[in-house]
């Protein structure tokens, strides 16, 4: 009897495994295009740009040292980046800690004109012209949002445009512990 | 006959021709293959499912020119791909290596055929023990 229900209990598990997969999706819970970064748990990458909205100074991790910060990466050409940044500008007012962005490989120009037009929610704006910096921070789509340590290390990473909800989840519960402030 | 014959020759031939490159990366052409393979050894993390040795996007033009770098600054193979998993994870790599994490990938082939077979000879077992004749469980 079993030989003819196996195809179709076999059938019905794998649909379920499907459907459960499909609803985490929808729902959100599930990108199956999110790369866990190994950067998390490690030292954050140094760096060193030419400010975007003072190109004669650095915007050098050295001198982030010492306390929190987050890491923004974004550019003009970026559809997300536009999506998230009213979420940014709310972070920068109330979230008790300094955004540093990094443009990536994108125009100085562009750039100040569109923090002119939409606000400027970071504390300091690096230019990742050639996107080197990009890379040591395992970038691969804009936009992508770190929280580094006052001890310099990677806390929490979000990719894709950050939400309320996605900086409640992953961000704050590490201000709270390490002290944001 | 001997035009499909150019036809494929030029298809086989193309095929190991510059990916997207407009122009060698090395003049020597033993570096320059070693380019060649590292740069489809790794995927384009940002599209997913070309390497970089494939795709029109920034940022594999940005990683095929650390490749190039690299490999002119004298690093090893596996210093690029350690280079590269540091940065963006196993993911990177076309070919992912054998750790704790990745036995189930690495077994799945051998335990399909190992399953397929063993449902194979068991159908093939039941049916030659069988009495040769109408298959009294299939309607006539």
């Amino acid at each position: 009897m079993w030989r003819y229900f196996a195809p179709a209990a076999a059938f019905l598990v794998l649909g379920a495994l499907f459907a459960f997969a499909l609803l985490r999706i929808g729902q959100g819970k599930l990108d199956v295009h999110e790369i866990q970064s190994p950067l998390i748990g490690r030292a954050a990458p140094a760096f060193a740009l030419p400010s975007v909205t003072d190109p004669t100074q650095l915007v050098d991790s050295r001198a982030l040292a010492g306390k929190m910060y987050v890491l923004n990466v974004w550019g003009t050409w970026c559809g997300g980046c536009r999506e998230e940044h009213s979420a940014l500008l709310a972070i920068a007012r109330t979230g008790g800690v300094p955004l540093i962005g990094i443009d990536w490989k994108d125009e100085r120009d562009l750039a100040v004109q569109y923090l002119a037009q939409l606000g400027n929610p970071y504390q300091q704006v690096g230019s990742d012209a050639d996107g080197r910096t990009a890379i040591n921070w395992g970038v691969y789509g804009a936009p992508e949002t770190f929280l580094v340590s006052a001890t310099g290390t990677v806390l929490a990473k979000h990719i894709g445009p950050i939400t309320e909800a996605a900086w409640q989840e992953k961000f704050v519960p590490h201000l709270k512990a390490g002290g944001g402030r | 006959m001997s035009r499909w014959l150019v036809l494929v020759a030029l298809a086989l031939s193309s095929a190991g021709a510059l990916a997207i490159d407009t122009e060698a990366a090395f003049p020597d052409p033993a570096l320059q293959a070693r380019y060649e393979h590292m740069i489809r050894e790794l995927r384009c993390v940002q599209c997913q499912n070309q390497s970089i040795a494939d795709s029109p996007v920034g940022l594999a033009a940005d990683l095929r020119r650390q490749v190039k770098e690299m490999i002119a600054a004298g690093q090893t193979d596996a210093d690029i791909k350690r280079y590269m998993t540091d940065r963006y994870g196993d993911f990177v790599l076309y070919d992912p290596p054998l750790r704790a994490r990745t036995y189930v990938l690495w077994a799945a082939p051998a335990l399909l055929v190992l399953i397929t077979v063993g449902i194979a000879a068991r159908v093939i077992l039941c049916r030659s023990k069988a009495p040769i004749g109408p298959d009294p469980e299939e309607p006539a």
